[in-house]
């Protein structure tokens, strides 16, 4: 690091170790080296050119030439250059980077399991549609809804299939209806969605508590609205103690509450949705039932409803039939149809009904508790040198803001960087909208006492470098293989794939060269 | 509970610090009447050794140790050991979508090299870092096409995935789009003569299938100089990936959308799996999803970052290109090594593998019933007519632990009794034998007819 | 930076400067600065109908996206090329990078933009603020 005057922290949960460099696969590539073999052919050899005729290939292009060696410590290396759960807290608000349990891992990957065919026939998918059927269960129970659908792939596409529930709900009753509400603390794939089922967006300005103005709300209801789409506990990780007015003033004029269930984490066992007026939702497996995020997927989106949306769920649904077997029911004529192919992100299901068999009543609610009791000892060990936008109560996450460090013209993102120094995922930045230049903060249930220590004592460290030596902040990080990255550069002439290396490449020396 | 790294006695300390006299105060904000005070009804907490027995049991009521025929949009290939082992390593299975470009080096290098490989085997010039599957990915390709062209009349061939259209049709039916479906002909591809019909000034683009549902690879440059002739784009879809690997790519399309799922993913019951969509270059500012980018450091050293974020919701919001938010990072991870183990040469003799033993399976299994669209090249799905009801012939089969063809009458009721056959390189002669021989025993069919 | 007499302003942070009937619209100093480095302009074609105060197009930063809002109403006779390679040559000289230019339908639409001396004042009460 550059040495320079002044305040320098201590880090104490890491140490700077070498890191191996590893090139792209298509630079290390040479033609004849083989990482396959197959089995010999057992049928008589074909001519492919006489088959496909014109259709047929000549050249798969540059695909890299490797034996297994050297693809497994390409990827190895690759690999411990990433940053991950595993190393340490990942405190990424609203992503609830929490344990990724290894049984789950392993039961996805039972044979019966991992080789099942989705077209295979019902009566040879009993295993699997029984843990459909039970993961659902657990699900309605656990939010307090009515039915479910498991199809959607993710928690946005989760959102696009709930939007699309409401809409055919008010088209049965003969009117789509016009627009959807969405707080200025939302996550951007609310607005995304509602554009995207063919609704109007209306932004409701979020009052000071950070939270939803019923009166407001009250004045921009109305019978064009479809619904309203609101994430509870909130982006500022705070819970809507008025949710059951807002219900209340969405209902009356016959619009529905849609529950964005991206912090359910915070809820589990301790209070469900259904029960305090919301009508439909996604739940996030990635999130709160502990799948693994693999670098940003893949993440399964079930969306959970009332009674009065259940005619509407995405075909097929699973159903027993009189054979005492279960079925995938493909009859619902009033369907918004399919919104993927298949069942769903079926290995996903495996791993979360794991994670909720392995949790059991008692440990889904103290795991809550512990992502509670965890974001609140941040705050109270953060908050007399990180400015508290809002003061509410916090839930699963807590929200600063960076105003009293940009006084020293330190950054949120700034921050973000320095805490990689010292050993730690930076916490989501600049987001939500409505807390400037915020620092969202969510521990989940999966830190220690001691890891949650460490990272208060980093917190604290930068927030002492900003008031005496700024400019490590601002340069950081310091310690990691590579410094920040030319993403201007990169936006204005992207370069989004290896086209060879360059014509005027020079001939590097080796270390062959030196004997 | 075993995840949690706490004692009852360090939550104790750590309330006293908040000033909390219990852990109930800290849910105050949930009005008392919303509060659950009971257990929630799910299964008791298990050990680790009951949940796998759990999962084991429910495991052996899924089929196992059949031999299966089964493809029609979803196959069953050899995964080599390494991509298991790779995608398990904690780096990668517990790293999130790399936002902090310094310590995600790794997925983001690895990204870089998928967007790169699928150009490669598409043909295309650009690729995004995957979209959740082929069928969504298809219908986000035509979202794509219509803002492309500002048009709204989209054509999909009948000869594509009856799932992949189904969801297509939900997908366009809510952003006002007009999207109708073009028969096919005695050779099992598009009907040219209704494709070129149905082109108009309307038509934002046209969307097929190669090699489509029957198996059987469409004439895309015919069908591409239809689509353009009247200024539409042509997508084309790839379902089968591995067909890459023999097939031409289809270069003369706009926007290629791919279900990678062929490269060393499990079927799993149905996903994860992997989609991916590559475009011209002059598409990029319409392309949904992650991007990765190359570019330099402070000090010149190559790195890469995800970059044209503003296409996407977390800064457009209402006005973004898709709502798509995850990617399927970490399947298109197994991909990649999948392409690196088998790279140039392996992804040629494996797909050439695929069709050898296709060419076998469909001369053998063709004589005991007709082969449709004998005539046509395809890839390594065939579609065989018997005169046995498919369900009675199915019934006959899993008698000697053998899943058949998949039977076709629910989306092709004109085709009769017929069933989609796929055999791949895990498919051996004695299995392919096997089921002919139980085929050749078929009940004399009279009240099949 | 001053900005140039000439011109007009919009408070969207737009310019333009009218020749005859045509006008010639690009994003002001102030808006260059805001947005920090552009990296992709969003034209439209030459032919499209533009509507005072309605969105033609956009600029783009690495994290931002703004819109751009026509000062007249009228139809796009020209787009300054040279952006869609070089976009940072709005960050570095923002009065001279031309976005489109306008034939005008209703000159007298000018009346209501803002003068140099105008415009600088609105945007010294916006960062005040």
């Amino acid at each position: 690091m550059a040495t320079t005057d002044g305040f320098v922290g201590t880090m104490r949960k890491v140490t700077a170790h070498l890191t191996q460099n590893e090139g792209l696969s298509f630079e290390k590539s040479s033609p004849g080296k083989k990482g396959y073999r197959l089995a010999p052919l057992d049928v008589p050899e074909v001519d492919a050119a006489a088959l496909l005729g014109g259709a047929v290939r000549d050249d798969v292009g540059a695909l890299p030439e490797l034996s297994e060696i050297e693809i497994i410590r390409h990827f190895t290396r690759l690999s411990t250059w990433n940053y991950a759960i595993d190393l340490g807290m990942y405190p990424l608000g609203s992503c609830t980077m929490k344990y990724n349990p290894r049984v789950n891992e392993l039961v996805s990957r039972l044979e019966g399991i991992a080789e099942a065919h989705p077209y295979q026939p019902e009566s040879l998918s009993q295993g699997a549609l029984e843990i459909v059927k039970l993961l659902q269960d657990c699900l309605i129970e656990i939010t307090g809804m009515d039915a479910i659908t498991l199809q959607p792939a993710a928690g946005a596409h989760g959102e696009f299939t709930g939007i699309l529930l409401a809409r055919a709900y008010h088209q049965s009753k003969g009117n789509a209806r016009k627009t959807v509400i969405i707080p200025d603390s939302a996550h951007g794939t609310n607005p995304a969605t509602a554009a995207s089922c063919g609704y109007q967006v209306i932004n409701l300005k979020s009052n000071a508590q950070g939270g939803v103005d019923v009166a407001a709300l009250a004045q921009i209801v109305n019978e064009d609205t479809a619904a309203m789409m609101l994430t509870n506990p909130s982006t500022i990780g705070v819970f809507e103690n008025e949710i059951h007015k807002i219900a209340d003033v969405l209902h009356d004029k016959g619009a529905l509450l849609y529950m964005d269930g991206a912090n359910m984490n915070a809820l589990v066992g301790k209070t469900r949705p259904g029960d305090f007026g919301v009508d439909v939702m996604h739940l996030n497996l990635h999130k709160t039932f502990s799948t693994p995020h693999g670098g940003g997927g893949p993440g399964s989106g079930p969306v959970a409803c009332k009674k009065i949306l259940e005619p509407f769920l995405p075909s097929p649904v699973v159903a027993q039939g009189e054979d005492g077997l279960l079925h995938w029911n493909y009859d619902r004529p009033k369907s918004v149809g399919r919104v993927r192919m298949l069942y769903g992100n079926f290995g996903m299901f495996v791993r979360a009904l794991a994670y909720t068999l392995a949790n059991g009543p008692d440990g889904l609610r103290q795991t809550t508790e512990d992502a509670v009791l965890n974001a609140n000892y941040i705050r109270k060990k953060l908050e007399d040198v990180y400015e508290l936008p809002y003061t509410t109560p916090s839930m699963h996450e807590v929200v600063f803001s960076d105003k009293r460090q940009v006084k020293n013209g330190v950054k949120t993102g700034d921050i973000a960087k320095r805490l990689i120094d010292y050993g730690f995922h930076p916490y989501t930045t600049s987001f939500p909208l409505i807390v400037p230049g915020a620092l969202m903060i969510e521990p989940t249930e999966s830190e220690s006492r001691e890891e949650l220590d460490l990272f208060v004592d980093a917190m604290r460290q930068i927030a002492r470098e900003v008031e005496e030596n700024p400019q490590v902040v601002i340069t950081a990080p310091h310690a990691t293989r590579i410094s920040r990255l030319d993403e201007t550069g990169a936006a204005r002439k992207p370069v989004l794939r290896w086209k060879g290396p360059p014509e005027d490449a020079v001939e590097v020396d080796t270390p062959a060269k030196e004997w | 509970m075993r995840y949690l790294p706490k004692s009852d006695a360090e939550r104790a300390a750590m309330l006293r610090e908040i000033g909390a006299s219990s852990i109930d105060d800290l849910f105050t904000a949930i009005p008392e009447e919303y509060r659950l005070t009971r257990d929630l009804k799910v299964p008791r907490q298990m050990g680790e050794s009951e949940i796998i027995d759990y999962f084991k049991a429910a495991a052996a009521k899924n089929a196992n140790g059949y031999t299966s025929f089964l493809g029609a949009g979803m196959y069953r290939h050899y995964r080599p050991v390494v991509i298991d082992s790779l995608v398990q390593r904690g780096e990668f299975l517990t790293s999130y979508t790399p936002y902090q470009a310094e310590i995600t080096q790794g997925t983001l290098q690895a990204i870089f090299e998928f967007q790169t490989m699928i150009c490669e085997l598409t043909g295309m010039d650009i690729a995004n870092a995957s979209m959740y599957d082929g069928s969504t990915g298809a219908a986000e390709a035509v979202m794509m096409a219509v803002r492309i062209t500002g048009r709204d009349g989209v054509l999909v061939a009948r000869t594509m995935h009856p799932e992949y259209r189904e969801v297509m049709h939900t997908y366009a039916q809510h952003q006002g789009h007009d999207a109708r479906e073009v028969g096919y002909g005695q050779d099992g591809r598009i009907d040219l003569a209704a494709l070129e019909k149905a082109v108009t000034d309307e038509i934002a683009c046209v969307l097929v299938q190669s090699p489509n549902f029957f198996g059987v690879i469409e004439d895309i440059p015919e069908i591409a100089e239809i689509a353009h002739k009247k200024g539409a784009l042509l997508i084309v879809s790839v379902a089968e990936a591995v067909s890459l690997g023999i097939v031409q790519p289809p270069v003369e399309a706009d926007i290629v959308s791919m279900e990678a799922q062929s490269f060393g993913v499990a079927l799993s019951y149905g996903g994860p799996y992997c989609g991916v969509l590559a475009a011209k270059e002059k598409y990029l500012r319409q392309m949904p999803g992650r991007l990765v980018g190359e570019t330099k450091d402070t000090e010149g050293r190559r790195g890469f970052v995800l970059t044209l974020s503003t296409r996407e919701q977390h800064i457009r919001r209402e006005k973004a290109t898709s709502n798509i938010c995850t990617n399927q990072a970490l399947v298109a991870l197994m991909t990649t090594i999948f392409l690196t183990v088998y790279g140039k040469q392996g992804m040629r003799d494996l797909a050439v593998q695929n069709l050898a033993k296709a060419k076998y399976a469909a001369d053998t299994l063709g004589a005991q019933g007709k082969l449709l669209f004998a005539g046509t090249p395809r890839f390594h799905e065939f579609v065989l007519q018997t005169d046995e009801d498919p369900e009675q012939l199915s019934a006959r089969l899993l008698e000697s632990k053998i899943i058949g063809g998949l039977a076709l009458r629910k989306w092709y009721p004109e085709l009769g009794n017929a069933t989609l056959w796929c055999a791949t390189e895990l498919t051996t002669r004695k299995q392919i034998d096997a089921a002919a021989s139980v085929l050749a025993d078929a009940p004399v069919a009279a009240e099949a007819r | 930076m001053a900005y140039p007499e000439k011109y007009k302003y919009t408070r969207e942070h737009e310019w333009i400067e009218v020749a005859g009937s045509v006008g010639t619209v690009g994003i002001t100093d102030y808006a260059q600065n805001s947005l920090g480095d552009i990296v992709f302009v969003d034209a439209p074609k030459v032919g499209t109908k533009v509507e005072k105060g309605s969105a033609f197009g956009s600029v783009e930063s690495v994290k931002a996206v703004s819109d751009l809002y026509s000062p007249v109403t009228g139809t796009v006779t020209g787009v300054n090329e040279e952006l869609a390679t070089s976009p940072e040559k709005i960050n570095t000289d923002a009065h001279s990078s031309w976005i489109i230019k306008v034939e005008l339908s209703d000159p007298s639409e000018l009346d209501a933009l803002l003068s140099a001396e105008e415009y600088e004042k609105f945007t010294a009460e916006e960062t005040g603020k």
